[in-house]
């Protein structure tokens, strides 16, 4: 009983132990309370945080591969084009190479060709200097020609003059006046009158009366005649002198007829040739001679190609070359 | 007893008339009668005569008329208003050659003077008339319609139409195959100025096949029938180029060279217009005659003449030139440049002046090669002279002009362009120092030469618009000097040193 009493005594003192126990601990369970609260925010805090950090973490990690990738691929498209530009660049400049070579060569060959338009320039250089010689050579030939119409015409001159004054050549007696007796050779003159024949009488050409010099007539060589009305001649006509007319008949060019002036085998003649024409005509000389007793007495000669030792080859007449009976359209 | 003095009556008036006529026609020989016979009324005289029974009455009273009309327009127009034209006609078809020859001439006399006179005629039916004289036999009459016919024929087209509609155009085809020369000249003669008017014309012309026969008569002789040829064909080539190969085809290369060696002028300048007309239609054609030695002849023919007739082969060289270098390369080795530079000093016409430089132009505006070719014979100045010479022609000017403007374009050759640095005016001194400020920036040996022979210091003196073109150019020529030297060069630099000599403080 006595520990009972000193309880009972310490109960009052228990109470407010108790009391003021329970008091600081109410008093402190707010404090307690709040810390644990703090505590718990604290920690969830930092879970929540490391939670956050871990996503993030995560959505980086994510980012950076994804991001890589596309990197990656976006280089790789970039190396494939940069590649692509360089081979096409590559080609292009091989390409020029080619066609610079190319043009070059074709230009030169075809289009400006030094050579060839060389030689081209010779050629005609030398085609002028041949040209020029070949007219040259002409001009002069014309040059020639004419010098020579006019000596021709010149001498014509001379000799119708020495015609003309053929009564000025001398005589036995009396020398003419070319040939003067104290020279040591006769003039030119005198030889030219010594060789020429005194010209005859001019034929009287008959004037008609309407004849009159046609000034602006090119082509006209004569007057044109005229049909006149002329009065007849005179009855008492005097008749031409008679040693005028026989010299006209003597140098008269001679007219024969047709049948003078045939030759008398002009027929044979003809005949003649008219057979040559026709033996150059022919093929053969052998006469078509249709009938068969003319020939029956004929002896074959056989070709000497188709000939052998033992007589006639088959060939040409019995077999040829092919022969296709089966081909054959009519049978036997 | 009376029919003998009727008949003798008649007899007499014939007589009286015979002689009247054959009077009258040989005073109308005489120019100086000829106002004393139109006075006295002549024509309308005559006119009743043309009808006379006796046929010699009639063609001499034609022949009268013809010598009347041909000395001068008035009286060929009082023998239109007369009528005389339609009697003339009127039966022709039955009279003898003599009246046709005759009234051929009349017809002739009259469509000489001008294109209304020629129409009058065509219009009273006398083109079916003289087709056919041209159908005679006599080569007389021929010739005189086919001269009637081209002096018809050579006024305007309308005229040669109207020749050619008639038929006539066959029948002088073989007018020109007929033996007789001067028939041969007339009728070359008229299809020349049948074809001259246009390209229809002339094809109908080559339709007839003249082409051939007037190609076998350039080998001729006789010099005046050759030149006819030669412009007929001339004329038929000048119109196209299918024409111009028509007539090559013919084979007239290399024989029309020889007629360019002929003694007469006047061959010798149609045979080189006909070159020219072939030349100058196309590259090929050009070709053809360098090749058949064509540039050798016309350059010989160009030594060889003087004046007006030199002038054809002086566009033939031009023409061959402008197609191609090639073909001017070919007039350069063929020595075609001193003849040219010849013609340009010894000629005193300006416009074969005009084209001596023309074809200069042709030939050196190519490459400076061709430039070269033509700067060094000295020719330069000459064409500079010309363009400045205020008495040269305005045409002369201009193709001058355009020559030195072409050539220094194109010329490379320094010492030939330095004479011209003195003299030229503005616009020409813009190509020159143009080709100095090319060539000067790479040629240290042209430098030297250039200040030595004073040209720096020329063009120092220049007064250009600064930015033009000119102006330029000088900026270039002056960057290739030290600036020293430029300094030395401008005008007015012996004033600055002076002035510096009397600004300057001796240091004593």
């Amino acid at each position: 009983m006595a520990a009972l009493a000193r309880l009972q005594e310490r109960l009052t003192e228990l109470w407010e132990e108790y009391y003021c126990r329970n008091r600081s601990i109410d008093e402190e369970r707010t404090i307690e309370y709040k810390a644990a609260v703090k505590i718990q925010s604290c920690f969830r805090g930092y879970r929540v945080r490391a939670y956050l950090r871990y996503l993030n973490k995560m959505a980086i990690t994510i980012q950076k591969w994804w991001r890589g990738y596309q990197g990656r691929r976006y280089f790789r498209n970039m190396v494939e084009t940069a590649y692509f530009i360089m081979k096409m660049n590559f080609y292009n400049e091989m390409a020029v190479r080619i066609q610079k070579w190319w043009r070059g060569y074709y230009v030169r060959k075809y289009v400006h060709n030094y050579y060839a338009l060389k030689k081209y320039l010779e050629a005609v250089s030398l085609n002028n200097e041949i040209v020029r010689n070949q007219l040259q050579e002409y001009a002069e030939m014309m040059e020639n020609e004419e010098k020579r119409k006019d000596l021709e015409r010149k001498e014509k001159e001379k000799k119708y003059q020495a015609r003309k004054m053929h009564y000025l050549l001398s005589t036995e007696q009396i020398p003419g006046i070319y040939n003067s007796p104290l020279r040591k050779s006769p003039d030119p003159m005198e030889l030219l009158l010594r060789e020429s024949k005194p010209l005859g009488h001019r034929l009287q050409q008959k004037k008609s009366p309407f004849s009159y010099d046609l000034y602006d007539w090119p082509t006209c060589r004569r007057p044109p005649t005229f049909s006149t009305l002329q009065p007849l001649p005179p009855i008492g006509k005097q008749k031409p002198q008679v040693t005028f007319f026989i010299f006209q008949q003597r140098h008269k060019p001679l007219e024969p007829t047709l049948r003078v002036a045939t030759s008398i085998d002009s027929l044979e003649k003809a005949r003649e040739e008219m057979k040559w024409e026709e033996w150059k005509n022919r093929i053969h000389d052998n006469e078509f001679l249709p009938f068969s007793s003319y020939n029956k007495n004929k002896k074959y000669d056989p070709s000497i190609i188709r000939s052998s030792k033992y007589g006639q080859e088959a060939y040409g007449t019995k077999h040829f070359r092919e022969v296709q009976p089966k081909k054959w359209v009519v049978s036997k | 007893m009376s029919q003998r003095q009727v008949l003798q009556v008649f007899e007499q008036y014939q007589r009286a008339r015979a002689q009247f006529v054959q009077a009258v026609a040989e005073f109308a020989a005489r120019p100086q009668n000829i106002e004393t016979l139109q006075s006295a009324g002549v024509i309308s005289l005559l006119r009743p005569l043309l009808l006379d029974s006796v046929p010699t009455v009639q063609h001499t009273a034609a022949l009268a008329l013809g010598r009347l009309a041909n000395y001068n327009d008035d009286l060929a127009e009082a023998v239109v208003k007369e009528d005389i034209l339609p009697q003339l006609m009127y039966s022709l078809s039955e009279q003898n050659r003599f009246y046709k020859k005759a009234a051929a001439f009349v017809l002739r006399a009259v469509g000489k003077h001008s294109p209304q006179l020629a129409q009058a005629i065509v219009q009273c039916g006398a083109l079916e008339m003289l087709v056919i004289c041209l159908e005679d036999f006599d080569p007389g009459v021929k010739e005189a319609a086919s001269w009637a016919l081209g002096y018809i024929a050579r006024h305007n087209s309308e005229l040669s139409q109207a020749v050619v509609d008639s038929g006539a155009v066959p029948l002088l085809v073989l007018c020109i195959q007929e033996p007789e020369i001067a028939l041969k000249r007339i009728a070359a003669s008229t299809l020349s100025d049948i074809s001259k008017h246009s390209p229809e014309l002339a094809q109908t012309v080559v339709d007839a096949g003249a082409i051939a026969h007037l190609a076998q008569m350039i080998l001729n002789p006789d010099a005046k029938l050759k030149r006819q040829v030669l412009s007929a064909l001339s004329q038929i080539a000048k119109h196209s180029v299918d024409l111009a190969e028509l007539v090559v085809e013919a084979e007239i290369f290399p024989v029309v060279l020889t007629c360019l060696k002929d003694s007469d002028e006047y061959a010798k300048k149609n045979g080189a217009t006909l070159i020219r007309e072939i030349a100058k239609h196309s590259p090929e054609l050009s070709q053809l005659i360098v090749n058949s030695g064509g540039v050798a002849a016309v350059i010989d023919c160009i030594g060889s003449c003087r004046g007006t007739v030199r002038l054809p082969s002086i566009m033939v060289l031009g023409y061959v030139a402008a197609h191609s270098e090639n073909l001017s390369m070919a007039v350069i080795i063929s020595k075609g440049i001193p003849p040219l530079c010849a013609c340009l000093i010894e000629e005193d016409e300006d416009h074969i002046k005009a084209a001596a430089a023309w074809a200069l132009g042709q030939i050196g505006r190519h490459t400076p090669e061709h430039a070269r070719a033509v700067a060094v014979t000295n020719v330069l100045p000459t064409l500079l002279a010309m363009y400045m010479d205020t008495h040269s022609s305005e045409d002369l000017q201009i193709k001058t002009k355009k020559a030195l403007k072409s050539i220094l374009q194109k010329c490379m050759y320094l010492p030939a362009l330095e004479p011209l640095l003195h003299d030229a005016p503005l616009n020409i001194m813009k190509h020159i120092i143009g080709q100095f400020s090319k060539v000067l920036p790479h040629d240290s040996q042209a430098r030297r030469l250039f200040v030595t022979t004073g040209g720096l210091k020329k063009v120092q003196e220049i007064k250009a618009e600064p930015g033009s073109v000119l102006q330029e150019y000088i900026n270039i020529i002056n960057s290739c000097y030290p600036e020293e030297i430029v300094r030395y060069y401008s005008p007015g630099y012996s004033e600055i040193l002076l002035e510096r000599v009397e600004n300057y403080q001796p240091v004593l």
